[in-house]
């Protein structure tokens, strides 16, 4: 089995408080593997130190092998990592067109083209032609993003990540804030993506984990708590204690 | 592919020229025959047309603030000036590239001060390297003329053929002829995949990277072009008045910058033109109505369009215009409003 994506001894500090604790993960080719804790776990911490937004204090981060730990965050994006993330993080005034369009023009590496008009080239247009309508898009596509309803600001969010073509795509809460009404579109896309991209899904929703992961690992205070097939972390007494915990808490 | 070609017309749907922005640049060339005996001030809204396009390049697309964008407009008068009045180079086109591009270097220097910091810092960094530049001017007056300045440039005839003459005319086509080659130029970038990620830069910096765009990249590559704008400008402003003094450098002439981009608005290419139509036309208007106090006025404008909302006001202003062109052509938008002044 190839690793598609590795942390060793991976090791994070805000001051005092350690935010990631030696966290060694390794998530398989292909694998649907989802990273869930309790809130504060520490879970979007470890999304921003793969995608390279905060630097680990020690340890290393590989990707299909290669040590990317002092990559910056675009360039790990054209080595083939993207991410969406928990939050939308779109561009208000641009249009969904333009934004897939950009992802797209910047993996064929046209990004940098300052003479030649955005358009007029048939191979960028024909792949956003695509996207859009693989993510319900099309009838909005000249709509400015701050505009769109937020299920379809959502679908934009992942589309965007799926336009740079990666190889490992990390999914941050991908149905987080999406109403109900506007929920199937959303796990339908996340459920049709190429089994050959490889999915880390950091997830609350238990109902979309159990359904989509073969693979979860439990995340509690920065450590690694146990990791394992669906069945055997749905068993485990150690997990059912953490979140049946938060439960009383919340109660 | 239907849908493939569909994108591809209305990817380049803002890029296509509209009827309005043909009328806009035939009526700007009409003045230069009607108005025979108004070329210096007209010139100078050129000067500050281009001047201010050159701030909407980073201001309006890049999201990058500068309070000291004189700095290479100062730089480029200075450079014209010194080329002319030491017969380094006579003719006064490849005089002005050669301003524009050493004005260029300079933005590329310091362009890697100002991406650093957030808006706070980048007011303060660019607003530091224009005061240096100007204590600089004045320290070494063997070259600068210090405080008077340098005198007795004398330009030569345009290609060796066209001469300056006392009138401006020449000046005004000559700056006409720049500003709008220029402007094809911009227009041509902005609407580039270049031109686009410096707005998905602008809007969420975070996300640029994350789609892959060299964020510092792309800012250092705005602002080094820029520079070269701002410098062309200065040149311009060197070659049409046979002057350049300190004054090139000064805290206001940034300043008047920003106030001609509030007025004409940002991220349209547009707005620096005719914010500095407006801006002059006040001006002149307020100062023969109280010489002393024009700036209270002004003022009072500024308070209006930030309360108000400049889109409002654009609506207002060009409801008659863009009423006449959907009768004509069927088509809205004179001018389109900035997408980003919401």
């Amino acid at each position: 089995m190839t690793i598609a994506l590795e942390t060793q001894n991976l090791e994070k500090q805000f001051g005092g408080l350690r935010v990631t604790r030696d966290l060694s993960l390794k998530i398989e080719q292909g694998a649907r593997h989802a990273l869930i804790g309790p809130n504060g776990a520490g879970k979007t911490t470890v999304i921003n130190q793969l995608t390279g937004v905060l630097k680990p204090n020690s340890g290393r981060i590989l990707l299909e092998g290669q040590d990317i730990t002092d990559l910056p965050v675009h360039k790990r994006v054209l080595r083939g990592l993207s991410r969406t993330f928990q939050i939308n993080q779109l561009y208000p005034d641009l249009t969904p067109l333009e934004t897939i369009g950009l992802a797209v023009s910047e993996r064929l590496g046209h990004g940098g083209d300052w003479w030649r008009r955005m358009g007029t080239r048939s191979d960028v247009n024909g792949e956003i032609a695509d996207l859009l309508t693989r993510f319900h898009l099309l009838d909005v596509m000249n709509e400015q993003t701050v505009t769109l309803p937020y299920g379809k600001q959502r679908l934009l969010e992942i589309a965007v990540a799926i336009a740079g073509k990666p190889r490992v795509l990390l999914l941050d809460e991908p149905a987080a804030g999406v109403p109900e009404s506007e929920r199937h579109d959303i796990l339908a896309v996340v459920g049709s993506l190429p089994r050959d991209v490889t999915v880390l899904l950091i997830e609350h929703d238990m109902d979309l984990v159990f359904s989509f992961a073969d693979r979860i690992s439990v995340l509690v205070s920065g450590a690694l708590l146990t990791e394992g097939p669906p069945e055997q972390v749905a068993r485990d007494p150690q997990v059912k204690a953490v979140y049946l915990g938060e439960e009383a808490v919340n109660v | 592919m239907s849908a493939s070609s569909d994108v591809g017309y209305h990817a380049q749907r803002q890029a296509r020229w509209h009827y309005g922005e043909a009328a806009f640049w035939l009526i700007v060339l009409a003045c230069g025959f009607v108005f025979p005996t108004r070329y210096l001030i007209m010139t100078d809204i050129l000067r500050l047309a281009l001047f201010a396009m050159s701030l909407d390049l980073i201001l309006g697309y890049a999201g990058i603030v500068s309070l000291g964008h004189a700095a290479f407009f100062g730089v480029g008068a200075y450079a014209a000036g010194l080329l002319a009045l030491h017969g380094i180079i006579n003719e006064p086109v490849l005089a002005l590239v050669v301003a524009g591009l050493v004005a260029m270097v300079l933005g590329f220097a310091t362009s890697f001060l100002v991406i650093r910091g957030v808006d706070l810092t980048r007011l303060m960094v660019t607003l530091g390297i224009a005061l240096l530049l100007e204590a600089l001017a004045e320290r070494f007056s063997n070259i600068t003329g210090g405080t008077d300045g340098l005198q007795g440039i004398e330009m030569q005839p345009i290609f060796g053929e066209i001469p300056f003459d006392m009138f401006g005319k020449t000046g005004f086509f000559y700056s006409l002829a720049v500003l709008f080659l220029l402007f094809l130029f911009a227009r041509r970038v902005v609407h580039s995949p270049f031109g686009l990620s410096l707005r998905a830069i602008k809007n969420n910096p975070l996300r640029a990277a994350a789609i892959g765009i060299p964020v510092n990249r792309r800012l250092i590559a705005i602002y080094t072009l820029a520079a070269f704008y701002a410098g062309i400008a200065g040149a311009l402003f060197t070659q049409t008045t046979a002057i350049a003094s300190l004054d090139v450098f000064a805290f206001e002439r940034s300043a008047d910058l920003m106030l001609v981009l509030v007025i004409g608005g940002t991220g349209y290419l547009y707005g620096g033109l005719v914010g500095a139509v407006l801006f002059r036309m006040l001006q002149e208007l307020f100062s023969t109505i109280t010489p002393q106090y024009w700036q209270f006025w002004i003022g009072l404008v500024l308070v209006v369009i930030v309360l108000v909302g400049r889109q409002r006001l654009h609506r207002w202003v060009l409801y008659v215009p863009n009423l006449v062109i959907r009768q004509i052509a069927g088509r809205k938008a004179v001018v389109a409003v900035p997408e980003s002044d919401a």
